[in-house]
């Protein structure tokens, strides 16, 4: 929805007057494309801000993806989010859970006092300041100009020291030998892995696979680019009060939590 | 003090008997490295959780030993005491060998150790990791410079600029060490800066420790006297430094205690963690530090024997506070949403278990008898240690 | 004395690796080996003339990687999966084979030159299985199915 504005407003340096124009057209477009998402499946939104041409253009520094989970939707004990990020990026537990691989998991909360209880996904909160990149030794570990965190394994050597520093649990090492990984989710032995936002997705202007799983069951997650005031998760974020998991650390996770 | 003289070792059927064994340690490390390599990590006990094991806890204390085995050398040239003259050779050459073992052990335990080109060729600058290995790089250049300067007579008058270039790095190289624990900021049994003095005084007692217990063994083995002063001298050192890192670990857990959010990893430590409660007290404060300070502190006339068990117990103390630290630390779980109880089906909330495997123990003796097997070489190639025991030798002359 | 003697017995066995060496090179007479058989590849030509690739597909394919992952520039023509797709050799049920087989496209080069292939350790080194419409469709387990009307009950109250 943001392909034209993108190509023209953001690096042509057009000015100010074709800005405006510009922002009226992204509106039309923005909004167009909403009713056709709603048409097709209440809470499915097909982000339809890339094609072949925006996904050769790379990670926009513009852009920060983020998520929002709104934990009062989130059905305790509904693992669908997890499901459909295995099924995505090939990864499966073994009933052995210290070992396997966890990028995405369900976490029960329950508060002593009231005995409420939330249960909410916990994955890589891709955090502005990712205290993983800052300590990986090769710089495998690293931020995308869009916000979105990931491991180079080609760099990754295995020290497992962004293990250590990740205040989410949210990275595995792969302990053992893979064969036929998925072609779009690249993984191995030796190395460590994570949430990667379903880079392959995002890439191609489709939300991840768990958003879309979430979005049958529930539409506790939303997507889309917190650093742009007008979408739809900023609106959101602006409108309610919405917190980030270990928020007093500093380091600005772009996944953020509401009702928890 | 010109005309200590310096010779090899001359081998002999002890000290190729104990060559030999040593290598056997080094070709059972070798071994195990290639299994857990073929196998991936699944044949050890490290985890998601645990992901530093105890190959991790070998290679931290080789490394902090590495450094504090130095400073015999850095009393002489730094501090001016004459006394540790003839031993600054042999606290040079050991510094690097301890340093080469522990730096093996932790490549060795990479997840992928073929790409170490990988991490040569690709630096984070803003990675401490990454500092670390110019760090230990760097020490081994240092030192052995300062062992050239002191081996050869027409820079022996450099000796003291590079041996203050040699203390200092090493501090920084401590620093480092501890940094890299200190610099963890989500984990409340790491996150504080008094880890890299805390790191510092336990390279200067374990680093000391060693250093007599090898020199001990040297005079036992290969009839190289040692003078009883200096050793009386030595173990009143050691009291200070084992002290000193109690000091320091004091420092630690008190300030942990006042902080709010860090007081449920004191009490688990401290309290109820079961076995890292008993490693801490038992090992750790009452084995390792008061014991050898009540056998050690304000005597004179120690026999041998009370020096060689007091320096091992150290040792042992010293192990275990490295264990606590690390596996300890990594144990206790995240909190990620304080003041809930949470559960998932990644243990969140839970003390994750850790049970070493015989290969990650044979890694991690593989790393201590490389240190060793290249310390011997270097004492039977290089002129190391002095004829009797140093300092008579020199006065007489 | 007992230096001198390690550093004859030294010298010895380092002679004796070295002629074995050069016995292996003057041995092996040239047009003796035979040359490795190339699968070819299913879809018409490849994104350069086969002497081009021969020589320069490893470079070609870290230039394309370091755009895409780390600056998610996703080139068309630099794209391991792309080699893969159309370089893929069928197994004759129906799939195709993995690196792991001797008759897999990369390995019939990689074997013959003795050259470590490390792509395959996270890539994968064949064309994703067509997956069945009846497996693809039952993503949503039924334990959620059944809570989220659980919920909806609940929230309709």
């Amino acid at each position: 929805m943001t392909e034209g504005s993108q190509s023209c407003g953001g690096s042509c340096g057009c000015g100010s007057e074709a800005g405006k124009v510009d922002e009226g057209r992204r509106g039309f477009l923005a909004g167009a494309v909403a009713t056709g998402a709603t048409a097709l499946a209440p809470g499915v939104t097909l982000f339809a801000y890339g094609t072949a041409e925006a996904e050769a253009a790379g990670a926009d520094p513009k852009k920060r993806w983020g998520m929002l989970v709104d934990v009062s939707k989130c059905v305790d004990g509904c693992t669908g989010c997890v499901t459909a990020c295995q099924t995505e990026n090939g990864w499966k537990t073994t009933g052995k859970p210290a070992t396997d691989p966890q990028w995405i998991r369900k976490v029960t909360l329950r508060d002593p006092k009231s005995g409420a209880t939330r249960s909410a996904p916990v994955m890589c909160q891709h955090c502005a300041e990712p205290p993983c990149a800052d300590v990986c030794p090769t710089g495998a570990s690293f931020k995308r100009a869009d916000g979105i965190v990931l491991v180079d394994r080609h760099r990754c050597i295995g020290c497992r020291y962004c293990m250590m520093a990740c205040p989410y649990k949210a990275r595995s090492f792969v302990h053992e030998a893979l064969e036929d990984q998925k072609p779009h989710a690249p993984r191995g032995m030796g190395t460590v892995e994570g949430c990667t936002l379903c880079v392959h997705r995002v890439d191609k202007g489709v939300a991840p696979a768990c958003v879309e799983a979430c979005a049958k069951s529930g539409g506790a997650i939303m997507f889309g680019d917190i650093a742009d005031p007008k979408s739809e998760i900023s609106k959101v974020i602006a409108t309610y009060a919405t917190m980030q998991i270990r928020g007093d650390l500093g380091v600005d996770p772009g996944v953020r939590y509401r009702n928890l | 003090m010109a005309n200590i003289v310096y010779t090899e070792c001359q081998g002999g059927q002890r000290f190729w008997a104990l060559l030999g064994a040593l290598l056997m340690v080094v070709a059972i490390g070798a071994a195990s490295a290639l299994y857990m390599e073929h196998n991936g990590h699944i044949v050890t006990g490290m985890s998601n959780e645990i992901v530093w094991g105890l190959p991790h806890v070998f290679a931290v204390f080789l490394i902090v030993i590495a450094s504090g085995v130095l400073n015999i050398a850095s009393l002489g040239s730094v501090f001016g005491e004459m006394q540790y003259k003839p031993k600054a050779r042999l606290s040079g050459v050991l510094a690097i060998t301890f340093l080469v073992g522990g730096l093996a052990i932790l490549v060795l335990d990479l997840g992928r150790p073929d790409r170490l080109t990988v991490a040569m060729t690709n630096y984070n600058f803003r990675s401490i990791f990454a500092w670390n290995v110019l760090l230990y790089s760097g020490f081994i250049a240092v030192v052995v410079a300062y062992l050239v300067v002191q081996m050869t007579r027409t820079w022996a008058r450099y000796t003291p600029h590079v041996g203050l270039v040699a203390f200092l790095w090493r501090l920084t190289l401590t620093t480092g060490t501890g940094s890299i624990f200190g610099f963890l900021i989500a984990r409340s049994p790491y996150a504080s800066a008094v880890l890299a003095p805390l790191f510092i005084a336990m390279s200067l007692a374990y680093g000391l420790a060693v250093f007599i217990l090898i020199r001990l063994a040297l005079e036992n083995s290969a009839s190289r006297g040692l003078g009883d002063e200096l050793l009386q001298r030595l173990m009143r050192l050691l009291v200070i430094f084992v002290g000193s890192v109690l000091y320091f670990s004091g420092v630690f857990h008190f300030t942990s205690i006042y902080t709010a959010w860090r007081v449920g990893w004191e009490s688990y430590l401290l309290l109820d963690g079961g076995l890292y409660t008993l490693l801490f007290w038992g090992l750790y404060v009452i084995l390792g530090t008061l014991v050898p300070i009540a056998m050690l502190y304000g005597r004179t006339g120690v026999t041998r024997q009370r020096e060689i068990v007091g320096s091992v117990l150290v040792l042992i103390g010293g192990f275990a506070h490295i264990y606590v630290i690390i596996i300890g630390g990594q144990a206790y779980p995240l909190e990620l949403f304080p003041g809930y109880e949470v559960t998932s089906s990644f243990n969140d909330g839970v003390v994750a278990s850790y049970v070493p495997t015989l290969p990650e123990l044979g890694l991690g003796l593989g790393g201590a008898g490389l240190a060793l097997v290249l310390a011997m070489v270097a004492m039977r190639v290089f002129r190391l240690l002095p004829q009797g025991d140093g300092v008579s030798n020199a006065d007489a002359s | 004395m007992s230096e001198r003697s390690s550093l004859e017995r030294l010298i010895v066995v380092v002679s004796l690796l070295v002629m074995t060496v050069l016995a292996g090179i003057i041995g092996a007479h040239a047009g003796e080996v035979p040359l490795p058989t190339v699968p070819k590849a299913t879809a018409g030509s490849c994104v350069a003339p086969p002497d081009v690739m021969r020589r320069s597909h490893m470079s070609m394919l870290q230039h394309g990687r370091d755009l895409s992952v780390r600056q998610g520039e996703r080139v068309e023509g630099g794209r391991l999966t792309g080699c893969i797709d159309c370089h893929a050799v069928s197994d004759g049920k129906g799939g195709h084979e993995t690196v792991s087989s001797p008759q897999h496209f990369c390995r019939a080069c990689h074997d013959y030159a003795a050259v470590k292939v490390d792509c395959f350790e996270c890539h994968a080194s064949r064309p994703e299985p067509k997956v069945k419409a009846s497996d693809a469709t039952s993503e949503v387990p039924a334990s959620a199915l059944a809570a989220l009307a659980d919920y909806a009950e609940e929230v309709a109250r």
